[in-house]
C-alpha cells in the first residue's frame, strides 16, 4: 500500500460535532447541525473573531459529547484558510492543550483526521481533537473581493461554507472506526481561474480515490456512501468521468458534500467549498448516520486548492490535493 | 498563452469544459443593456431636475454624479449592491456606481483593521487600477491627438 494508511482496529471517532452560520442553519445541514448562529458575527466584533469562536463552540461540543473534560485531550490538531492559520492557532490558546496547526486549504479536515488517527493508532498520543474551521466573509475578504463589492460572478463559483466541524479519535470499542487514510499528491492539470475550483480539484479528488482503491483491493461498491469535500456541480462529474477512465464505476453512492449543504433555493452558484463544507457533513450528518446504522462504510475525500492571492496573481496554475479518510462500523 | 499548455492540460480542459456551466452572455448583455441605460435615465431625469433648480450644466453634472455616487454607497452599506450586482452585471459596474461601490464596499470590509490601515490603506485597493489606468490612458490619448493635430499642421 504506497499511499495508504491503515490504523489499528481501536482507532476510532469517540465523538464529534458540526457548527454553522444563519445560511447552513437553513439548509439541508441545518437538521444535522449541534450549533448554529444566527448571525455572521457569531457575537463578536469582526469576521475572524466570529469564525475563532465557531470553531472553538464546535470543539467544545465535541469535547462535552465525548464525556471528557478539556485537560484531558493530549493533543489538537486543527486548520483553516486564513493567512497563518489564525482562526486554528488562537482557538488552540483558548483550548490550552498541546497544538499542531495544520494547513492544507480545504482538505484540512481529512488531513487532520488523518495525522490525529496516525497518532492515536501508534500509541504517540491517548487521545487526539481534529477541527477545522471556514467564514464565507473572512475567505472572500481574503481570496477574493470585498463580500459587498458588486461584481459578478460565473455559474463556476462557489459559496464558502461558515462554519467549524471538530472530532474527538480515541482508542476503544465504540464509535465508527477510522480504518484508512489514502494521502494525496499535489497536482494540477492547467487551470487557473479561481472562480473555478471544482475544475482545478477534480484531478487531484480522482487520483486519491484510484490510489485508495488500488492500495486496499476495495472497490466503490464497498461503500455505502463515497463523498468529496467541495468539488460541486462542475467539479464532482469531471472527477467522476476521470474515475471510470481508470475502471472504476462510481455508482448513485458517489456524493460530494458541497451539494449536500444547501437547499436548491439558496442561491451558492455551483455548490458550498471551504474547509467546513467536508467538516459539517462528515462530522455532523455523516456520523449521525453512521451511529444510527444508515450508513455502515463510508469514505470521505477531502478536496484543498492550494493557491494564494498571489500565486494566481503572478498567473500560475492552481495545485490541488485531496485525501481521502475510511470511516467504518464493525 | 494557448501554446503554452501541455498536450495533457489541454485534454483535462476539454474534459472539463463539458461540465462547465455556459456563460449566459446573450442574457447577461441584454440585462446589462436594461440597468445600464435605466442608470442612465436617472442620472439624466436628476441632471434636468437640478438644471431647473437654476445650476449651470457643470454643476448639475457633478451634483447628478454625487447623488449617484451616494445611492450607491447606500446600498453597498446596506448590503443590496452585491444582490444587484450579480444580476444587473456590467450595467451597473461600468457606470459611476461601479466605481462608488468598489470604493465603499473595500473601505467596510477593512474597517476591522482601524481608520488609518484598515479603511485609509484599502479604500482604493479595487478603485485605485481604475485611477491609475483612467489616468494614464487620458494621457496617451491626449498625447496621440496633440502629435496627430501638430503633424496635421492645424
Amino acid at each position: 500500500m504506497k499511499k495508504t494508511w491503515e490504523f489499528s482496529p481501536e482507532t476510532r471517532v469517540l465523538a464529534s460535532a458540526a457548527v454553522a452560520g444563519p445560511m447552513e442553519a437553513k439548509g439541508k445541514i441545518g437538521k444535522y447541525l449541534d450549533h448554529s448562529f444566527d448571525d455572521l458575527y457569531a457575537g463578536e466584533d469582526t469576521w475572524e473573531k466570529a469564525e475563532r469562536k465557531i470553531l472553538s463552540t464546535a470543539v467544545d461540543a465535541a469535547i462535552q459529547k465525548s464525556g471528557k473534560q478539556p485537560q484531558d485531550i493530549c493533543v489538537y490538531l486543527a486548520g483553516d484558510l486564513l493567512n497563518q492559520n489564525i482562526t486554528a492557532s488562537f482557538s488552540a490558546q483558548k483550548l490550552g492543550t498541546p497544538f499542531l496547526g495544520v494547513y492544507g486549504a480545504c482538505s484540512s479536515s481529512m488531513l487532520s483526521m488523518s495525522l490525529g488517527a496516525s497518532l492515536v493508532s501508534g500509541g504517540f498520543a491517548g487521545n487526539a481533537i481534529v477541527g477545522v474551521s471556514s467564514h464565507n466573509c473572512t475567505a472572500e475578504k481574503q481570496y477574493r473581493y470585498p463580500t459587498e463589492y458588486g461584481g459578478q460572478k460565473p455559474d463556476t463559483a462557489q459559496w464558502t461554507v461558515t462554519g467549524a466541524g471538530a472530532a474527538i479519535i480515541a482508542k476503544g470499542h465504540t464509535g465508527p472506526r477510522v480504518r484508512y487514510a489514502t494521502i494525496g499528491k499535489v497536482m494540477e492539470r492547467g487551470v487557473k481561474n479561481p472562480f473555478d475550483m471544482g475544475s482545478a480539484m477534480a484531478p487531484a479528488a480522482a487520483d486519491t480515490i484510484i490510489a485508495h482503491f488500488q492500495d486496499t483491493g476495495r472497490k466503490p461498491d464497498d461503500y455505502d456512501l463515497i463523498v468529496t469535500g467541495d468539488l460541486a456541480t462542475v467539479g464532482h462529474p469531471i472527477a467522476r468521468e476521470l474515475i471510470s477512465k481508470a475502471g472504476y464505476d462510481m455508482g448513485p453512492q458517489f456524493s460530494d458534500c458541497g451539494l449536500m449543504i444547501y437547499n436548491d433555493k439558496q442561491e451558492t452558484f455551483a455548490g458550498g467549498s471551504g474547509c467546513a463544507s467536508s467538516a459539517i457533513v462528515t462530522y455532523g450528518q455523516l456520523m449521525q448516520e453512521m451511529a444510527k446504522g444508515k450508513l455502515n462504510k463510508i469514505l470521505v475525500i477531502a478536496t484543498g486548492a492550494l493557491l494564494s492571492p498571489v500565486s494566481y496573481q503572478q498567473g500560475e496554475n492552481i495545485p490541488c490535493v485531496a485525501h481521502a479518510v475510511a470511516f467504518e462500523n464493525d | 498563452m494557448a501554446n503554452q499548455q501541455t498536450a495533457q492540460e489541454k485534454a483535462y480542459d476539454q474534459l472539463a469544459q463539458k461540465h462547465r456551466p455556459k456563460p449566459k452572455i446573450f442574457r447577461n448583455c441584454f440585462k446589462a443593456f436594461i440597468v445600464g441605460g435605466f442608470i442612465c435615465i436617472i442620472g439624466e431625469a436628476l441632471n434636468m431636475l437640478y438644471k431647473g433648480f437654476g445650476y449651470n450644466k457643470d454643476i448639475a453634472s457633478s451634483m447628478t454624479v454625487a447623488t449617484l455616487v451616494i445611492i450607491t454607497c447606500l446600498l453597498t452599506g446596506f448590503g443590496v449592491y452585491d444582490n444587484i450586482g450579480q444580476w444587473a452585471g456590467a450595467g451597473i459596474a461600468v457606470p459611476v456606481t461601479g466605481f462608488a461601490n468598489s470604493i465603499a464596499s473595500a473601505a467596510l470590509e477593512h474597517k476591522a483593521e482601524g481608520y488609518v490601515l484598515g479603511v485609509g490603506g484599502n479604500m482604493f485597493k479595487l478603485a485605485g487600477a481604475v485611477i491609475v489606468w483612467g489616468v494614464f490612458s487620458a494621457f496617451a490619448v491626449s498625447l496621440i491627438r496633440t502629435l496627430v493635430l501638430m503633424a496635421i499642421g492645424s
